[in-house]
């Protein structure tokens, strides 16, 4: 799959943004005033930056609003739904919070309750397509969950939460990676159910449709990220978990703090290209790739 | 809506002959024609002089090999277009309910004025069917005609999907798959139709007849009786003139 940086960042920073919504959400004494502010403003600045992120990759992005309607049958349209219903409640929480000093503990449960289920929604859109095997497992949502809870953590300073959450989260990698490796041999299409041949011999693709790619080439057939991406997984997973540990196991300083949360960041963010760029769509079968 | 209905009166589809066709890529034109000039957005061209042309297409034509164990590799021309699934994933992935399956003959079709052009319902279908144009921005798949095959404005003869009509090799058929009776539904059953990826559990509404099995080398061919030699001897002139030359010296060939 083509990884276009607008769901790179979108899902990236969402995941962050939602995560530290539900931390702040649950927290029995949350900060109030100016603290608050800061808190709330970092969280909603990386949800609501990485929602406009996503719009950026529509071919008609003022018609978005459409996208609030079929949250009855799509899992794109509930994260729509969900997302603004979260930033409702999480804002008029934060403002209880920040400028009348107030703790609205039911809207905190209910906006925090509403962040994860945002995050639960992202992953759905990837975990319910049968064409990308890599993606259509239980695992997405653990991993979308799991990342953005540790990411929340981190970012709102539970130190002893976040490297609990830091190992669960790098634990799912682990896995997920280990099964997306094998997801697509193992989901049993290959070129010979996708043309209905195979009974009959070896099938080979001999000629594309066109000389020249087209949309479906370039959207669905990614194949230079997987060259390094052995690599690429070392450096997210040094980046998203054991260097934001080490920082959090060591005596407390401001340094070490933004080290790890921008280490995690950016690990985050090699994690989401890979999981982009090594998916492999059905699609590309039909053009004897994968 | 994106709720699939859960049965469709009709069942309007395409049945393709992997046997009779020749791969002249004749469907691709017709369909771009006409898709260009009537329903909906145009399909857009990019560098269409330049280096990489691309453009929008509804309908493709793939050309695989099939090797079998023994014997000479295959050759097998392969149209792909939209096959209207009865459990569409393309639809109910859409959030904004401009993919829909029409309950009167089970079309699968975008509402372009409300396509936000999100590309979901894409990456949803298995076969490459959906294309998000690069000029307008909206998704691209096949209607079936819509606009011909109900258009009463066109002769009757014209009232089937534009690669159907345009197939100079008949490998292309088109009609309702829910009437056990009807021409393609007896080609389907006659020839042996499969779906594609079958284990996506899309139910494709489009069949595929299979080619037939390449001859062996030994088979008997039914015109070698007629290619038997007719004269062993050269009768008349041309006889006596091969007994003369014999006798010349210089030996026979």
């Amino acid at each position: 799959m083509h990884p276009a940086p607008s769901v790179i960042v979108f899902s990236t920073l969402s995941g962050l943004g939602f995560g530290l919504l539900f931390w702040l959400g649950i927290d029995a004494n949350p900060p109030t005033g100016l603290a608050a502010f800061i808190f709330f403003a970092i969280a909603f600045a990386l949800a609501v930056g990485g929602l406009l992120s996503s719009t950026f990759h529509l071919g008609h992005p003022e018609r978005a609003w459409r996208a609030l309607s079929q949250w009855r049958s799509s899992w794109l349209s509930r994260e729509g739904v969900c997302a603004i219903l979260a930033l409702l409640c999480m804002g008029i929480y934060a403002i209880d919070l920040i400028f009348l000093q107030i703790h609205a503990t039911a809207l905190g449960l209910i906006g925090a309750a509403l962040s994860l289920f945002t995050v639960f929604t992202t992953s759905m859109i990837y975990a319910q397509l049968d064409t990308v095997p890599r993606w259509k497992t239980p695992l997405t949502p653990a991993l979308y969950l799991s990342f953005s809870l540790a990411g929340g953590a981190l970012l709102s300073g539970r130190v002893n939460m976040a490297i609990l959450l830091l190992v669960i989260a790098a634990i799912c990698q682990f896995i997920w990676w280990q099964r997306g490796d094998v997801a697509l041999s193992d989901s049993g299409t290959d070129l010979g159910t996708a043309t209905g041949l195979g009974e009959r011999g070896t099938v080979r693709s001999m000629a594309h449709p066109h000389t020249a790619p087209n949309y479906l080439v370039k959207e669905f057939i990614f194949v230079i990220g997987r060259k390094h991406a052995q690599k690429l997984r070392r450096i997210a997973f040094g980046l998203t978990f054991v260097l934001p540990i080490i920082c959090l196991l060591l005596p407390f300083s401001h340094v070490l703090a933004i080290i790890a949360v921008l280490s995690h960041v950016a690990g985050v963010a090699t994690s989401r290209w890979l999981f982009f760029a090594e998916a492999e769509h059905v699609v590309g079968l039909y053009y004897g790739a994968r | 809506m994106t709720e699939l209905p859960t049965k469709t009166d009709r069942t309007l589809g395409l049945v393709i002959d992997l046997d009779t066709c020749v791969g002249c890529h004749a469907c691709v034109i017709s369909c771009k024609g006409w898709n260009t000039e009537n329903y909906g957005a145009p399909l857009s061209d990019q560098r269409p002089y330049g280096t990489e042309p691309m453009g929008t297409f509804l309908n493709r034509v793939h050309s695989y090999e099939v090797q079998p164990e023994t014997g000479p590799a295959q050759t097998v021309h392969f149209p792909k277009s939209c096959l209207h699934c009865e459990n569409a994933p393309c639809v109910t992935v859409c959030p904004t309910g401009a993919s829909y399956k029409r309950v009167e003959d089970g079309i699968v079709l975008v509402n372009e004025d409300h396509c936000i052009g999100c590309g979901l319902c894409a990456w949803a279908c298995p076969y490459g069917a959906r294309e998000l144009d690069q000029a307008e921005g909206v998704m691209k798949k096949c209607t079936l005609c819509v606009d011909r095959i109900y258009n009463e404005n066109l002769p009757e003869e014209d009232q089937i999907p534009s690669c159907v009509r345009t197939c100079p090799a008949g490998a292309r058929h088109f009609g309702d798959l829910s009437d056990p009776n009807s021409d393609v539904s007896q080609l389907v059953e006659s020839r042996g139709g499969f779906d594609l990826m079958p284990e996506m559990g899309t139910l494709p509404v489009n069949k595929y007849l299979p080619p037939r099995l390449k001859d062996s080398w030994d088979d008997q061919s039914l015109l070698a009786p007629l290619l038997e030699p007719v004269a062993e001897e050269a009768q008349g002139f041309l006889g006596w003139l091969d007994k003369a030359l014999d006798k010349l010296p210089g030996g026979t060939a």
